[in-house]
């Protein structure tokens, strides 16, 4: 490592942070000098996040130092850390929806300054940067690209001599990507630094200068990623090979379909939810299909009519195995041979502080008759099942049956997906089914999804990963705005194309057509 | 400076959720203590009679079991509310209401004496209480009002209807105009358990084997899971298949039913007869019996005789130390109050800070899934 000198912006010397027993950072150091985009890289769960939150002040280390501009510092607090220069754009944006773009800028900033010298200020700012903002336009009306420029924006008021991003492309468009990556570009030019949390590794070849890379809270290298390839880096990350997903593509019989929807329109559940409009394909045995798009466009919608959560008019709007089932709940899908994967992991897909074994309940307490003996549960069998879903799907647990939140998010995720899939189902929806999951436990789960389609089910994939639906999904459509383009073979389109249809610029000439 | 701060612990503490009654109990006796003597009576004699003697003769232990009996049935049956996530501050209204169903039989249909009239009674006063239960559970299904309020409101109807009849059409035509109904006959009565040394009556027993059979439900069976999972995690629960609105309903009968039974055992039991006033507020008092029994309904048990306790003490207070009886309101109220506060301690450990203070962070902590 280098030496600590003046003419780094940011040097830290063995900072360790532990949970009780465990270590989340363990004797990090990193140099950020001004104006270089510098890449922290490492899987879930490696530590990034804490390591973040004590440079911001959110977090007190253990052990360590912090030098900004060569004098040691200490963060106690991210009012602290904005007074030093230091300026952070969350993954989860804090946004009121329903006030105004000014509104949401003056609430972050300190002291008592007129709302209107702020709105004109953020304008001035936005503009400067190429992140075209209306001060007074309502958080609600706008894409999530847009909100994620209003957290951009606020943070570079306070004229930040370092910027903290946490991984701020997952809900964007690849389009959206390269305007930000002009931004951060810019902004770098100007001598301010940026330190830029990702484990997406093409973006970061394309963007950082240098890399940091985290394993199990420890630094286990750094690189200049550009001198890299993508698989040279996740072998840092992961500590291992990837292995790469098989793909045994058979013909796809097309006379019966598994599960089609019909139609589909939904009003939107409330005011912050999406309408969907219109909506109509066939899912055949066999076959995988994505559905690609940005987050809040309808997926969730979509998911829970396909789930039977929310139930629809007309029963012949969703069928299954040629069986309208519109009107059926979500039991009645399950016992027909379908099942559910959703989004969210703790608090839909399972109950947080309700152990594993529990959890095998919640959604097979009427499909796997061996669960019960009449009214009565057979905590033993749901034992034995967890113990038969840990071994197949190689969950890494830290008791015999712990409680659902305290699984880390692959680990829960490969829970739920075997909880799923063990009984051979016919029909699979799984919404985003790797997000947050580190790359081992995704590339497993992706296998899983192609085995059942190779044994005869029909998959469908909803997603925000490009890399992941054009890895396992045969037919691709994205959603926009509650709209869904038709499915096309993936083969025939790429990257470009689909982020086109995700941002709805393809939508609007189909409806206009 | 020195600073009390309170962090999230990562996982909550089985042993505080164990000890936090323990401790609520022990402030609540502290703060009798201090109580009794700003009131210029020796604290530890005060304690002594609120709380020994009582137990130390035959006909107390049996008062102890008549006031224990309601108590243990309503808060168990609240308990299974509060754990669905249903909260029904009515128990109070739905005993009398319970009441009054069962009492049809030895008021107005006096001639009819025979051994079916008991179990007729016990089934009238669950339906009873378990209807005047319905109607904040089909109000809050149907038209998402606030079941506190509705519940909470229907106590002082019922306290009307109650008062309505005793003094009019349900008065006692013998009794010289005292706002009483008739005395209830043998048939109409609940047998006592031992009549040699008191007057406890199989209330206490009907009280238990209920207890247990909810903490059975609630153990073992998938309605049971059903209720644990809807109360913590709605969306978790539509997604296996159940139904929120059905578990309001469910939990709301199952708890006026509770409310019910125990309304038909007071005035089948010791008082014989219905007046304006059957409960020294025993709905309100079940609330602290369910929190005090950690929601489990065998915890209810116990907390239904320490609570049952409090009852008795304060009316010993009042003989032997010319204290009101109002004292015991007071300790039940610091009592759930305390319990409350010391609950904060599962989730939360308190930290003694002397350096600079931090500003709140003005960011929301990211969800621990996608953190490190």
């Amino acid at each position: 490592m280098t030496p600590t000198g003046p003419d780094m912006l940011l040097s830290l010397r063995g900072l360790s942070k532990s949970f009780g027993t465990f270590k989340a950072n363990d004797a990090v150091d990193l140099d950020i000098r001004p104006g270089e985009i510098h890449a922290l890289l490492g899987e879930n769960g490696a530590g990034k996040s804490t390591f973040v939150k004590m440079l911001y002040g959110a977090l007190q280390p253990d052990a360590g130092e912090i030098a900004w501009r060569g004098t040691p510092v200490a963060i106690p607090s991210p009012a602290h850390a904005r007074q030093l220069g230091i300026g952070m754009v969350f993954q989860h944006f804090s946004l009121f929806e329903a006030l105004t773009v000014a509104e949401n800028v003056a609430v972050a900033l300190p002291g008592d300054i007129p709302l209107r010298k702020i709105a004109s200020d953020l304008e001035q700012v936005s503009r400067a940067y190429g992140l075209p903002l209306r001060a007074n336009a309502r958080v609600y009306d706008l894409s999530v690209g847009q909100r994620q420029r209003i957290e951009i924006v606020r943070c570079l008021l306070q004229e930040p001599d370092l910027v903290i991003m946490d991984e701020p492309t997952s809900v964007l468009t690849p389009q959206e990507c390269e305007d930000l990556f002009g931004v951060l570009r810019k902004l770098a030019s100007e001598g301010k630094a940026i330190l830029y949390i990702s484990h997406k590794l093409e973006e970061v070849r394309a963007l950082c200068e240098r890399a940091t890379i985290l394993r199990h809270g420890k630094v286990v290298g750094s690189c200049i990623p550009r001198d890299e390839t993508a698989g040279s880096i996740a072998r840092m990350m992961v500590g291992a090979d990837i292995h790469e997903v098989r793909h045994a593509r058979a013909e796809i019989d097309r006379s019966a379909p598994l599960l089609s929807v019909n139609g589909l329109s939904l009003p939107p559940r409330d005011t912050f939810a999406t309408a969907l409009k219109r909506i109509s394909f066939d899912l055949y045995p066999g076959e995988i299909a994505g559905i690609a798009g940005i987050a809040g466009n309808g997926q969730s919608e979509l998911f829970d009519v396909l789930s039977g959560e929310e139930t629809v008019a007309r029963a012949d709007t969703v069928s299954l195995l040629g069986e309208p089932v519109g009107t059926r709940d979500i039991a009645a899908r399950r016992a027909m041979g379908a099942v559910f994967i959703s989004e969210e992991r703790l608090g839909h897909a399972t109950v947080p502080t309700l152990a594993l074994s529990e959890n095998v309940f919640l959604t097979r307490h009427s499909v796997n008759p061996g669960l019960r003996r009449g009214q009565l549960l057979d905590r033993a069998a749901a034992r034995r099942e967890l113990d038969r879903i840990t071994e197949t799907m190689d969950v890494r647990k830290s008791a015999p049956d712990p409680a659902a939140q305290s699984l880390s998010g692959g680990n829960l995720q490969k829970f739920i997906v075997g909880r799923e899939v063990l009984d051979a189902p016919k029909v699979i929806v799984v919404n985003q089914p790797t997000w947050g999951v580190d790359a081992g436990s995704a590339a497993s789960i992706r296998q899983t999804l192609i085995d059942l389609a190779a044994g005869g089910a029909a998959v469908l994939v909803i997603s925000q990963d490009l890399d992941e639906l054009f890895e396992i999904a045969d037919t691709l459509a994205a959603i926009a705005e509650g709209h869904l383009s038709p499915f096309v073979p993936a083969s025939q389109t790429d990257r470009n194309a689909i982020g086109l249809k995700m941002s709805g610029v393809a939508g609007e000439e189909h409806r206009a057509s | 400076m020195i600073r009390i701060e309170l962090h999230r612990r990562s996982s909550p503490s089985a042993t505080l959720r164990l000890l936090s009654p323990v401790i609520g109990l022990a402030l609540a006796v502290i703060t009798g203590a201090i109580m009794f003597s700003l009131m210029g009576k020796n604290p530890a004699t005060a304690l002594y009679i609120y709380f020994i003697e009582p137990l130390t003769e035959a006909w107390s232990v049996h008062e102890l079991l008549i006031k224990a009996a309601p108590l243990i049935l309503m808060g168990a049956g609240l308990s299974i509310c509060y754990l669905s996530n249903n909260w029904n501050i009515g128990a109070e209204g739905q005993f009398i209401m319970g009441a009054l169903a069962g009492s049809i039989f030895p008021v107005l249909f006096t001639d009819f004496q025979n051994p079916l009239v008991l179990p007729l009674m016990i089934g009238f006063a669950m339906v009873g209480g378990a209807l005047w239960a319905g109607i904040p559970a089909l109000l809050k299904a149907r038209f998402n009002t606030n079941e506190i309020l509705v519940s909470l409101m229907l106590v002082y109807i019922a306290e009307r209807v109650l008062d309505y009849l005793v003094r009019g059409p349900w008065r006692n035509p013998g009794g010289m105009n005292f706002p009483e109904s008739v005395r209830f006959h043998d048939f109409a009565r609940m047998p006592e358990i031992l009549p040699a040394d008191g007057r406890a009556n199989i209330g206490i027993i009907i009280a238990i084997v209920v207890a247990v059979a909810l903490w059975f439900m609630l153990s073992r069976t998938l309605k049971g899971f059903e209720i644990r999972v809807l109360g913590t995690s709605p969306r978790a629960g539509r997604f296996a298949g159940f139904s929120s609105r059905g578990m309001v309903f469910f939990s709301f009968l199952i708890a006026g039913a509770c409310a019910g039974l125990a309304g038909i055992i007071e005035v089948a039991g010791a008082s014989a007869q219905l007046r304006p006033i059957i409960s020294p507020g025993y709905g309100f008092t079940a609330i602290i019996v369910a929190f005090l029994g950690r929601l489990n309904p065998l915890g209810a048990i116990l907390a239904g005789f320490i609570l049952a306790l409090t009852y008795l003490g304060g009316e010993a207070a009042q003989i032997s130390l010319q204290v009101s009886d109002k004292v015991s309101r007071v300790f039940q109220g610091a009592l759930l109050l305390y319990i409350l506060a010391a609950d904060t301690l599962v989730h939360y450990r308190i930290r003694i800070a002397a350096r600079p203070r931090a500003d709140k962070p003005d960011v929301p902590r990211q969800t621990s899934e996608k953190g490190a």
